[in-house]
């Protein structure tokens, strides 16, 4: 063991509280190094010197002081649960207005109405849905082929009237 | 402490009778005047009688008792620190000049042994006074309250290895700083144990 791991075994040695196998090893240190040994033997007579220092006695009306403190302090009592406490009361007072707040807001139904329309135009496509899936009542469909070819290139939505005028010129 | 916690104002009686000498000297030793100490004495009890309810025998009540005092000393001369800074010129040259408890001399002593006597002691709480924190906090739990190290190194939250360390350098310091009265000492037990002889 070195001088410097013998400091922090040292004071339990000195105040007894070391293991047999620490204690072991600081007498061995101890019986072999003369400078550790004159400091252990100063700690020794260091702790005699403290223990110089009086013992202060508290002042006579200290334990009176005390109770006194003791008997000011709030005491707990059955009945208290029962008692709202002030935090709790003023959370609920608060959750009851926003609540009435909610309550009373306008309420807007153009969205409801809007979204029922939608509803009911999809309902429609999907009521058709078994005509256009049906393979036979598309390949039967030839009214397509009774309007003539360069009527079929114009665009789709050019009136139809407009179309008949100028058939009847040409 | 159970007992307390059951509503036993009986039992509180008995653990200020237990404590109060050896916490009153602990907050002492550490803030070195009396009415302070007396003050974070009662405040500690107060302490301790409110949370009573929610005391759990998980540590030594000793160690719970002493933790507080040692956080309460601490922030007291921190705050004490910066109001004498604001004050120095007023202030007394010592802080215990007029704080220093009054010790009755022993009958037997004459008046000018007890002075010595006291200016011995005083001197010997300077030094202790002049630690770091934490040291002064160790070295009082340990040579005065006599704790175990397990004990401080929870009150101080370290670890007992770092405890040995730190109590170590504490008392080299104090074996430098008190080495006038050591070395008298030793040489007083020396001539005794010829005397014996």
């Amino acid at each position: 063991m070195k001088c410097e791991d013998v400091s922090k075994e040292l004071i339990p040695y000195l105040d007894r509280r070391a293991s047999s196998a620490d204690r072991h090893e600081v007498e061995e240190h101890l019986a072999a190094c003369a400078d550790c040994r004159t400091r252990a033997e100063e700690l020794r007579t260091l702790w005699s010197v403290l223990d110089e220092v009086p013992i202060v006695e508290p002042s006579l009306g200290f334990d009176a002081r005390m109770r006194a403190r003791i008997a000011e302090e709030p005491q707990a009592r059955w009945y208290r649960w029962f008692v709202p406490q002030p935090r709790l009361a003023m959370a609920m007072a608060l959750l009851l207005a926003v609540s009435v707040w909610i309550t009373r807001l306008p309420q807007d139904n153009s969205g409801l109405a809007g979204t029922a329309q939608n509803e009911q135009q999809q309902f429609q496509v999907i009521k058709n849905l078994d005509v256009l899936e049906n393979y036979d009542v598309l390949s039967k469909f030839d009214a397509l082929d009774e309007v003539p070819a360069d009527e079929q290139a114009t665009p789709a939505d050019q009136p139809n009237d407009q179309q008949k005028q100028q058939d009847d010129g040409t | 402490m159970l007992d307390v916690k059951a509503g036993d104002d009986a039992s509180f009686d008995l653990l200020l009778q237990k404590y109060r000498t050896p916490l009153v000297n602990f907050l002492y030793r550490m803030v070195r005047d009396t009415a302070t100490a007396e003050d974070l004495a009662q405040e500690v009890f107060l302490r301790v009688y409110r949370a009573r309810k929610q005391y759990s025998p998980s540590a030594k009540f000793t160690t719970w008792l002493f933790r507080i005092a040692t956080n309460l000393a601490l922030n007291s001369m921190r705050d004490n620190r910066h109001h004498q800074k604001d004050v120095s010129i007023d202030a007394p040259t010592s802080p215990d000049e007029d704080a220093a408890p009054m010790q009755l001399p022993a009958p037997e002593m004459r008046i000018d042994e007890h002075m010595i006597e006291r200016d011995r002691a005083e001197f010997i709480r300077g030094v202790i006074a002049a630690l770091p924190e934490k040291q002064r906090v160790a070295v009082l739990l340990h040579k005065y309250e006599e704790m175990d190290y397990g004990e401080i190194a929870r009150i101080l939250d370290c670890s007992e290895s770092a405890l040995k360390s730190l109590l170590f350098r504490a008392y080299e310091t104090l074996r430098v700083q008190l080495a006038p009265l050591v070395s008298a000492s030793a040489r007083r037990a020396g001539k005794e144990a010829q005397h014996e002889m």
